[in-house]
C-alpha cells in the first residue's frame, strides 16, 4: 500500500529554498522611495520553504497517488478518457507557441493564427457547420457562448417573448446550469421507453415561448435518437433554434453531422473528443460551431485570412460580446489541431466506429449481471444498472465503484444520468484493446459475484488505495479547506 | 497515424459476442438520410514524424519568442523553472480527470488543497477556489455572487480595470439582466468623486483592478470605505505576483479577490491556458462557483481530501447551481502550486522587488527622453504608462527593427490614449534589454 504524503508545508523548513533569480543589475533603490510604506505587506505570504529536491519528491511521491489514463483503464461515461498523444504534448511545448504574448503584433503570430484558422476550418467541417469561435475555454463555457448566441438571435429579430429552453431530463447538468445562467428558465422534457426524446411532450412544451433545445445525441444514455428529424421540425417550427452538446460527439465523427441532423449551434469538447489530456480537471476547450445565420453573434475575435495574412476579426457589431480573455485556450488548440492532423478522415471515422464497437463488446459480455434499461445496441458509451445485485445483496453502485478501485480500473460514472436508478455510465473510448475491456468485464462480473457471496468485502472497499472511503459529509459539515499552521 | 489497438481478428470476435456482423450494424439506428457520405475534408492523416515537421514549421511561422517583451496588460513574462514542467509532466496529473473518486485521486486533491492555502495566504482571504478559466471570466463570475447575494442588479466597473475583463463582466452580466456602468479614470485611477456619485443602495458591487490596467495602484481604502457605506460587495481583481510585496486585499476590506494566476508558472502561451484566482471571505463561500477541496478522514482516521460544498455545483444543482463551471484549469493550477513551492515565502518577495526595481529605472530613464513622459503619478508594481510624442502603435512597429517588442499601445481599447504606451517588465528584463529599449525610444525622440 501507498504511503500518504505530507503537506508541502509540513515539509517546510524556514531558510530553505529551491529558488534562484538573477541578482539585480539596476540601481537598487530604497523600497520607499518606489512605493508608499502603507502599500508594503508587513507579514509575508507564509509559503513554503523548500529545497528543490524536496519539491520534486513531494510531488513526484503525490504523483503516484493518482489514477489517470497512462496508468490504466479509465472508462469515466461521457468524459471520453482516451489516450492522449505524446507528440501532442511535445509540440505544444514548443517556443513558438508557448513564448509569444496575445499582444504582439499580428505579423508575428503569423504561425499560431494559422493554426487558429485551420483548426476552426476542420472543426467546422466536423460538425457540418459554417463558422467557429475557438474561444471558450471548457464544454460548459461552450455551453454559455452558444445560449448567449441563440439568445443574441431571438432579440435581433425583436422577439422578446422566449424566455424558456427546453431540455431533456437525461441532460448534463451543465445544459441547464448554462441555459440558466444565460438567462433563460428550464423546461425539462421526459424521455421516452426508448431512451429517446419523448416526442408528444417535445410537442406540448415547444411554443413561442420557448428559445431552443438543448440536446445531446448521442444521449447520455449512449443512444442515438432516432427521431432526431422529427425533433428538429418540431423545434423549427414553432422558431426554436436547437442547441447540440458536442460531449459525446466521440461516436459520431465522420459518421453523421450535428448540422446535418439540423442543430444550428454546438460545442465540441477537445479535452475529450480530440484527445488532449484532461489535466486532473483542466484545462479543456470547449470551441462553438454555428450555422451562417448566426455567425454575426460569435465573441470576438475570430480568426480571418485577408490577402493571405491571418489577423485577428473583432468587427462583429451583433457580438455577443467575449467569454474569456484574448482568444481561448491556446495551448489546448494546439494539441487538438495536431490530433485532427494524426488521424485525418479515415482516423477520424474509425476512432468513431471502434469506440461505439468497443463499448458494445463490454456491454454484451456482462449482462448476464447488470440490467440493461434499453435493450439497444449502444454508440460510444451505455448505462447498466446493477438492480438485481442491489435487490438480492444490498451492493449499491457506489460499492461496486469503490471495489473496481481495488483492480486498479478507474469506475464509471456513477448515478447519472439521473433517469436511471444506481446508474454506471460507462465509456471505453477506441484506444482500449480488447483484452483491457475483457479485463474490465471479467472484473465486472467477479465484484457481481462477490456481492452474493461476500457482500461486505464490497460494501468495505476499496481495500487496496491510499485511504479508505472518505468521510464527505463530514468535510462539508467541519469545513477545512486550508491548512492553518498549528500554534 | 492513429490509435487504435485492436486487430482486425479482434474485432470479428467482438462482433460476434456482440451478435451482429459489422460496425455498421451499430449504426442501424442513425436515419440513412442523416449519414455523412464520403469523406470529410480535412487534410489526410499524418505519420507522428511528419507531424512533428508540419508543428514545428507552424511554430517557426512565428517570430515574437525572439523578441524582448515589453507587453504585459494581463499576461506577464515571469521565469517558469523547470521543476514546473517536470511536475506537469507527470501523466499521473495530466491525464486524471476531475478528481470525483477520491480515494484514487489524492495527488490532485491534496495538491488542489495546498493551492488553496497558498491562495489565501496571498490574499489573506478565508477560502479559494480550484481555479476559474481566468482572471476576466473570474471577475465576471464574481459579480454574479454579488447580484445574487445583495439581490441587486448594478454594476459599477472602473474603467481602469483590464478591457477585455469588462467586456467578459458586461457579456455574462446581460444575461442575467445586471446593469453594468463603467466608472471614470483620473490621474490614471478610478475617479473616487465619480464613483461615489454613483454608488447607492441599489449598487451590487464594485469591481477595481490593484495595480490597475494602467500599471499604478488604486486608491484602495478610500474605494473601500465608499464601497461599505452603499452595503455592495468589493470585487477586486489584483495581479496575484504583486501579493508577494503588496498588502493583502483583505486589509482593504475586498470581499472577493480574483485575478489572473498565468503569472505564476504559466508560459503566455498567446493567451491561455491560464489560471482564474478566486478567493472570498466566508460570507461568500456557499455561493462561490467552482470545485472547492477539503481535508476529511477516512473510517480509520487517516487524513484525506475530497471536492466538498458540491451542492452548489452543476452536476447536483443543475439550473440552481452557482454556476455553470465544470471543467476548470486545474493543471495550470497545479503550476501554480509548484511555482508557488520554488519560489517559496522569500523568493516571491525578492520577484517583487525585482519587478518594482526594474520599472522604476525603466521609468526613470523614459522620463529623461524627450517628448516622452510618465503618464500619471500614481505608485506602480512593473508596470507603467508612457506618454509618447507620436501615436504609441508607431512606436511599436518602430521598435520592432530593433527586436523589441516595446509595449501595448492603450489606444487599442483607450480611444483618448493614442499616444500612450503600457510597459511592463519581469525579473527576466535585464538592464541592458531595458537600455536598448531606451536607445530605440530616443532615436524617435
Amino acid at each position: 500500500m501507498r504511503s500518504p504524503e505530507p503537506l508541502i508545508f509540513e515539509i517546510s523548513k524556514p531558510g530553505r529554498k529551491a529558488y534562484s533569480l538573477p541578482a539585480l543589475d539596476v540601481p537598487a533603490k530604497s523600497l520607499e522611495d518606489l512605493l508608499p510604506a502603507s502599500e508594503i505587506r508587513s507579514e509575508p505570504a507564509d509559503l513554503p520553504e523548500v529545497s528543490e529536491v524536496d519539491l520534486v519528491r513531494h510531488f513526484t511521491r503525490l504523483s503516484q497517488l493518482n489514477h489517470g489514463v497512462d496508468i490504466g483503464f479509465y472508462p469515466l461515461g461521457s468524459c471520453t478518457m482516451k489516450y492522449n498523444p505524446k507528440i501532442n504534448e511535445e509540440v505544444a511545448n514548443l517556443p513558438g507557441f508557448n513564448c509569444i504574448h496575445p499582444y504582439v503584433p499580428e505579423e508575428l503570430a503569423q504561425g499560431a493564427l494559422q493554426l487558429m484558422y485551420e483548426f476552426q476550418d476542420y472543426l467546422a467541417e466536423i460538425a457540418g457547420m459554417d463558422h467557429v469561435s475557438l474561444q471558450p475555454a471548457a464544454g460548459a463555457h461552450g455551453e454559455l457562448t452558444g445560449i448567449l448566441i441563440i439568445r443574441a438571435y431571438h432579440r435581433s429579430r425583436n422577439d422578446l417573448k422566449r424566455t424558456k429552453i427546453l431540455i431533456p431530463d437525461a441532460a448534463h447538468g451543465t445544459n441547464p446550469a448554462s441555459a440558466a445562467l444565460g438567462g433563460f428558465t428550464v423546461v425539462e422534457v421526459p424521455s421516452d421507453s426508448r431512451g429517446g426524446v419523448d416526442i408528444e411532450a417535445l410537442e406540448e412544451a415547444m411554443d413561442e415561448t420557448v428559445a431552443g433545445l438543448m440536446l445531446t445525441n448521442p444521449n447520455t444514455l449512449g443512444l442515438f435518437d432516432e427521431n432526431i428529424e422529427r425533433i428538429e421540425k418540431i423545434v423549427h417550427g414553432k422558431g426554436g433554434l436547437l442547441y447540440y452538446d458536442g460531449a459525446n460527439a466521440n461516436a459520431i465523427l465522420g459518421i453523421s453531422r450535428p448540422g446535418d441532423m439540423g442543430f444550428d449551434v454546438l460545442h465540441f469538447n477537445v479535452h475529450k473528443t480530440f484527445g488532449t489530456p484532461h489535466g486532473g480537471g483542466g484545462p479543456g476547450s470547449g470551441p462553438v460551431a454555428v450555422k451562417a445565420f448566426l455567425e454575426p453573434f460569435l465573441p470576438v475575435p475570430t480568426v480571418v485570412l485577408d490577402n493571405g495574412k491571418y489577423r485577428l476579426d473583432y468587427d462583429k457589431p451583433q457580438t455577443i460580446g467575449q467569454m474569456k480573455s484574448f482568444y481561448g485556450n491556446f495551448l489546448v488548440m494546439v494539441k487538438g489541431y495536431a490530433y485532427i492532423r494524426s488521424l485525418g478522415p479515415d482516423g477520424l471515422r474509425e476512432a468513431s466506429r471502434n469506440a461505439v464497437l468497443n463499448a458494445n463488446y463490454i456491454l454484451r459480455r456482462i449482462l448476464e449481471y447488470y440490467d440493461l434499461p434499453y435493450d439497444r445496441h449502444c454508440k460510444h458509451e451505455f448505462v447498466v444498472s446493477p438492480s438485481r445485485i442491489k435487490r438480492n445483496t444490498g451492493v449499491r453502485t457506489l460499492d461496486i465503484s469503490k471495489r473496481l478501485l481495488d483492480y486498479g480500473v478507474h469506475p464509471p460514472t456513477n448515478y447519472f444520468p439521473m433517469i436511471v436508478d444506481e446508474a454506471l455510465m460507462v465509456e471505453p473510448t477506441e484506444t482500449e484493446s480488447k483484452e483491457t475491456l475483457d479485463y474490465f468485464a471479467d472484473v465486472l462480473i467477479a465484484i457481481a459475484k462477490e456481492a452474493y457471496e461476500n457482500p461486505e468485502s464490497v460494501k468495505s472497499a476499496p481495500h487496496t488505495t491510499v485511504v479508505g472511503r472518505l468521510d464527505e459529509a463530514g468535510a462539508a459539515r467541519n469545513l477545512n479547506v486550508r491548512w492553518e499552521r498549528p500554534e | 497515424m492513429n490509435f487504435l489497438p485492436n486487430t482486425d481478428k479482434d474485432r470479428e470476435d467482438m462482433l460476434k459476442v456482440i451478435g451482429v456482423g459489422s460496425i455498421e450494424e451499430l449504426f442501424s439506428d442513425v436515419p440513412s438520410s442523416l449519414r455523412f457520405q464520403g469523406g470529410l475534408n480535412i487534410p489526410p492523416g499524418l505519420s507522428e514524424y511528419e507531424l512533428a515537421k508540419h508543428m514545428a514549421g507552424l511554430a517557426s511561422t512565428n517570430t515574437a519568442q525572439d523578441f524582448v517583451n515589453f507587453i504585459g496588460a494581463g499576461s506577464y513574462d515571469h521565469y517558469i523553472p523547470s521543476v514546473v514542467r517536470h511536475v506537469l509532466g507527470r501523466s499521473e496529473f495530466y491525464t486524471a480527470y476531475t478528481p470525483y473518486q477520491a480515494e484514487i485521486s489524492q495527488a490532485v486533491l491534496q495538491s488542489i488543497y495546498e493551492y488553496q492555502t497558498m491562495i489565501c495566504e496571498l490574499t489573506g482571504m478565508e477560502a479559494a477556489n480550484a481555479s476559474m478559466y481566468d482572471g476576466a471570466s473570474a471577475a465576471a463570475e464574481s459579480v454574479t455572487i454579488a447580484s445574487g447575494l445583495t439581490r441587486r442588479k448594478r454594476a459599477l466597473v472602473s474603467k481602469s480595470v483590464h478591457p477585455e475583463a469588462r467586456t467578459v463582466i458586461s457579456t455574462y452580466a446581460e444575461a442575467q439582466d445586471i446593469q453594468v456602468e463603467e466608472i471614470d479614470y483620473k490621474n490614471g485611477v478610478t475617479d473616487v468623486g465619480c464613483l461615489a456619485g454613483r454608488l447607492g443602495n441599489d449598487v451590487a458591487c464594485v469591481v477595481v483592478q490593484q495595480p490597475n490596467f494602467f500599471g499604478l495602484l488604486e486608491p484602495v481604502d478610500e474605494i473601500s470605505a465608499r464601497v461599505r457605506e452603499a452595503g455592495a460587495t468589493y470585487i477586486v481583481s489584483v495581479n496575484p505576483m504583486s501579493l508577494g510585496l503588496l498588502r493583502p486585499p483583505v486589509e482593504y476590506g475586498a470581499d472577493i479577490v480574483v485575478g489572473e494566476g498565468q503569472v505564476f508558472g504559466n508560459p503566455m502561451a498567446f493567451g491561455g491556458p491560464y489560471l482564474g484566482v478566486m478567493a472570498v471571505n466566508k460570507k461568500y463561500l456557499r455561493r462561490m462557483p467552482g470545485r472547492l477541496v477539503g481535508m476529511t478522514t477516512d473510517g480509520q482516521g487517516r487524513r484525506g481530501f475530497v471536492l466538498t460544498l458540491q451542492t452548489r455545483e452543476q452536476h447536483i444543482r443543475r439550473e440552481r447551481a452557482t454556476s455553470n463551471i465544470c471543467s476548470n484549469q486545474a493543471l495550470n493550477a497545479l503550476a501554480a502550486t509548484v511555482y508557488l513551492s520554488w519560489v517559496g515565502k522569500k523568493g516571491i518577495r525578492e520577484v517583487g522587488e525585482q519587478c518594482v526595481q526594474k520599472a522604476a529605472y525603466l521609468a526613470g530613464k523614459i522620463s529623461g527622453i524627450k517628448g516622452f513622459s510618465i503618464a500619471w503619478e500614481a505608485p506602480f508594481f512593473n508596470e507603467f504608462t508612457v506618454k509618447c510624442p507620436v501615436d504609441a502603435g508607431k512606436v511599436v512597429d518602430a521598435l520592432l527593427e530593433k527586436g523589441i517588442i516595446a509595449g501595448y499601445p492603450l489606444g487599442r481599447s483607450y480611444p483618448e490614449l493614442k499616444d500612450h504606451l503600457l510597459i511592463a517588465v519581469t525579473e527576466k528584463r535585464t538592464r541592458q534589454e531595458m537600455d536598448d529599449l531606451v536607445a530605440g525610444l530616443e532615436g524617435l525622440a
